[in-house]
């Protein structure tokens, strides 16, 4: 496997402080390979999207990162931890190392400014000494690469398609050639056939510019489809992270198989399926042990008790993968 | 309840030819030139509803499929065709009329967390519905009795834990089972849910989908379950129809139209659905695509078939003649609107 971009290790998010805290993310530790699409799936709530916000340290207040480390591996310097950073170096780290397209980005647009504003905007932010001619070049350059017309660079968000805007916003988190780019349901409230247009480039662009992707999302059958590696989010914490085909084939946690049951299938045979009882977790009164034993069809003696430890399964083939559950304990548990 | 005795297959609601434009604004020029724009959202859509009978009603959005429901439910006053229950024409605008339609027909909305009022209880809620519909029965207790069946309905056990709770103490599922327990407190004949699962967690979705399906069966109910998503029609719905700028362009089986589309837009649709089995980021749809992957504009629709210019299959005919519905003839009732069935043409 190629080297890490970027390290989370242990990250733990609150929001609010004190006893009433809710700890929307527990120690969480993920890594991303260069070039590689990792997907992070979860339902609402699970953390997932706290965790994107927090390891680019834009978490709205009330929302405290109270642990971890999130380590970035530039290019050619040696790694750095993005949370000690400075807010001066915090600023030129931002959109120039890891860009983020927002959830709902077709909204994100600034209404009353025309698209060749907002996107050379950041350039002459983190590069003041380029001239507007070449600013205006390179912005042309970025909107061809994501299939709009330069001539649209007059234009205002308005004047644009939900799914045009969707490309302007992935064209502005990749003008200045970040090395990690995160999508936070980038594509949710776009069509089918807009949505694998949208995605089909985006896969298209990595291979040429060579940036890693976190892809958020709660659609696991689109992230089985479009990622190279998959992490599970449940209440808060990774449950299982494995290869997309190994999740899909042979997926360990009771709620990934959960999930993956809650998709009905276009092809083959029509199965009756049931989804997963219950609801997911209200983070204030999450539950003791592992979170997901309230819901699981399995739950056993240790489950309502001790929280499963993230590792590699002893059982199972374990090349690449882990798994929080006791059905399936981590070596080190043992 | 005497409805649960019609036999399972009795039309209940029919919609013939419904049509529906919705003017636009106009500017100077045109009020001085007398044109009228209007946005073509619904043009001459047939579908039946019946008895024990999913009918799934797919299509992006901005197809008009919201617009078909709202019709169905007499929401909107419609601008041509036919709304027929039990064969008879009915047109209501309010009142008196409306209440007796809506006794009949229901809808379920897309959003269980806007369409519950938020400073009431779940008992408030069901018993409007109750009250309104004259089936709060003629005593308090009586009254109670119909508030427990109608979440044991929607399995909100026990009962008496959910009624006197707010609708900001329940889970998303927890509200669309509430909201379809007020559907069925007026007993209706006909639900009309509109994306009623777009808006819930994916792993309660299908819950709250067979929960519907069983409610179907138990109270022999019609459903017109509109969606985007085609994979879940061929889960839930018996029948399937695709609707694409306002217009019906294939309908049949669920099996035959998501196993064997024959319309080209039905195909894409169906190509573009995420599918696990597929290679990594295959872009294999943007073939079938020759636009930009977005629908046309409704105030001024392409002339002919409305997905001509998107189409790869498209033939000079296309952008001048409507096309009109054809038998595919590969399994019974499977039509699609599109000139490359016409048999006249192929002989």
């Amino acid at each position: 496997m190629s080297e890490p971009v970027l390290e989370i290790r242990n990250l733990d998010v609150d929001y609010g402080l004190g006893d009433r805290a809710v700890h929307a993310v527990r120690d969480v530790s993920l890594t991303l390979h260069r070039g590689e699409v990792l997907g992070l799936a979860g339902e609402s709530g699970s953390g997932k999207s706290t965790l994107a916000y927090g390891l680019t340290r834009l978490l709205p207040p009330p929302g405290v990162i109270t642990g971890g480390q999130v380590i970035y591996h530039p290019e050619k310097d040696s790694p750095y931890d993005v949370l000690a950073l400075s807010d001066r170096k915090l600023r030129e780290f931002r959109w120039a190392e890891t860009a983020i397209v927002f959830q709902g980005a077709m909204n994100s647009l600034n209404p009353v400014h025309k698209i060749s504003t907002q996107l050379t905007d950041v350039l002459r932010a983190h590069d003041p000494a380029m001239s507007e001619h070449s600013r205006n070049a390179r912005a042309r350059e970025m909107l061809k690469l994501v299939g709009i017309s330069p001539d649209r660079m007059d234009a205002y968000p308005h004047q644009l398609s939900g799914g045009m805007r969707q490309r302007v916003m992935i064209g502005m988190a990749l003008i200045l050639q970040p090395q990690v780019v995160i999508m936070d349901e980038p594509t949710t409230a776009l069509d089918v056939v807009m949505q694998r247009q949208i995605l089909g480039q985006l896969i298209e662009l990595r291979e040429r510019l060579g940036f890693s992707v976190i892809f958020i999302t709660h659609d696991l059958s689109l992230l089985v489809e479009f990622s190279n590696r998959i992490a599970i989010m449940y209440g808060g914490r990774i449950v299982e992270e494995a290869p997309a085909s190994t999740i899909y084939r042979n997926a360990l946690h009771p709620y990934s198989e959960g999930l993956l049951g809650s998709f009905p299938a276009l092809r083959g045979p029509k199965r009756e399926l049931a989804g997963i009882p219950g609801s997911p977790p209200d983070l204030a009164g999450m539950p003791s042990g592992c979170s997901f034993h309230p819901r699981c069809p399995k739950a056993f003696d240790p489950c309502p008790t001790t929280v499963p430890v993230l590792g590699p399964p002893a059982d199972a083939n374990a090349a690449g993968r882990t798994v929080a559950c006791w059905l399936h304990p981590a070596l080190e548990n043992r | 309840m005497t409805s649960t005795k019609a036999p399972s297959g009795e039309v209940v609601l029919e919609a013939v030819g419904l049509t529906k434009h919705f003017p636009v604004r106009r500017r100077l020029r045109q009020i001085l030139r007398k044109e009228h724009d209007a946005v073509h959202a619904v043009d001459d859509v047939h579908l039946t509803l019946r008895r024990g009978r999913v009918v799934a009603l797919v299509g992006e959005s901005g197809s008009g499929k919201s617009t078909v429901a709202r019709l169905l439910a007499q929401l909107y006053p419609r601008t041509g065709g036919d709304i027929r229950l039990h064969g008879a024409s009915t047109r209501v605008k309010g009142g008196r009329p409306f209440r007796e339609y809506a006794a009949r027909v229901q809808m379920i909305f897309q959003d269980p967390f806007a369409s519950l009022n938020p400073v009431h209880t779940i008992r408030y809620h069901l018993t409007r519905a109750l009250k309104i519909h004259g089936n709060a029965g003629s005593t308090a207790d009586e009254l109670e009795a119909a508030l427990h069946d109608l979440l044991t309905r929607v399995s909100l056990t026990p009962p008496e834990r959910y009624l006197d709770k707010f609708p900001h103490e329940l889970s998303g599922g927890q509200r669309q089972r509430v909201a379809i327990a007020r559907a069925l407190g007026a007993r209706p004949e006909a639900l009309l849910a509109d994306e009623p699962v777009s808006m819930l967690d994916v792993s309660i979705r299908l819950g709250v989908l067979n929960l519907l399906r069983d409610l179907k069966e138990r109270l022999n109910l019609a459903i017109l379950y509109i969606t985007h998503d085609i994979a879940s029609a061929r889960y839930f719905a018996d029948e399937t129809l695709v609707m694409y700028a306002g217009r019906m362009v294939e309908g049949g089986d669920s099996e035959t139209v998501t196993q064997a589309p024959a319309h080209p837009y039905t195909r894409l649709l169906i190509d573009s659905a995420p599918d696990p089995d597929r290679l990594t980021g295959d872009a294999g749809a943007l073939e079938e695509d020759r636009g930009n992957g977005e629908p046309p504009s409704l105030i001024k629709p392409p002339s002919g078939c409305r997905f001509h210019p998107r189409c790869p299959a498209a033939m000079p005919r296309c952008s001048t003649d409507r096309p009109v519905p054809l038998e595919i003839g590969d399994a019974p009732g499977h039509w699609a609107a599109c000139w490359l069935y016409d048999k006249a043409e192929a002989a």
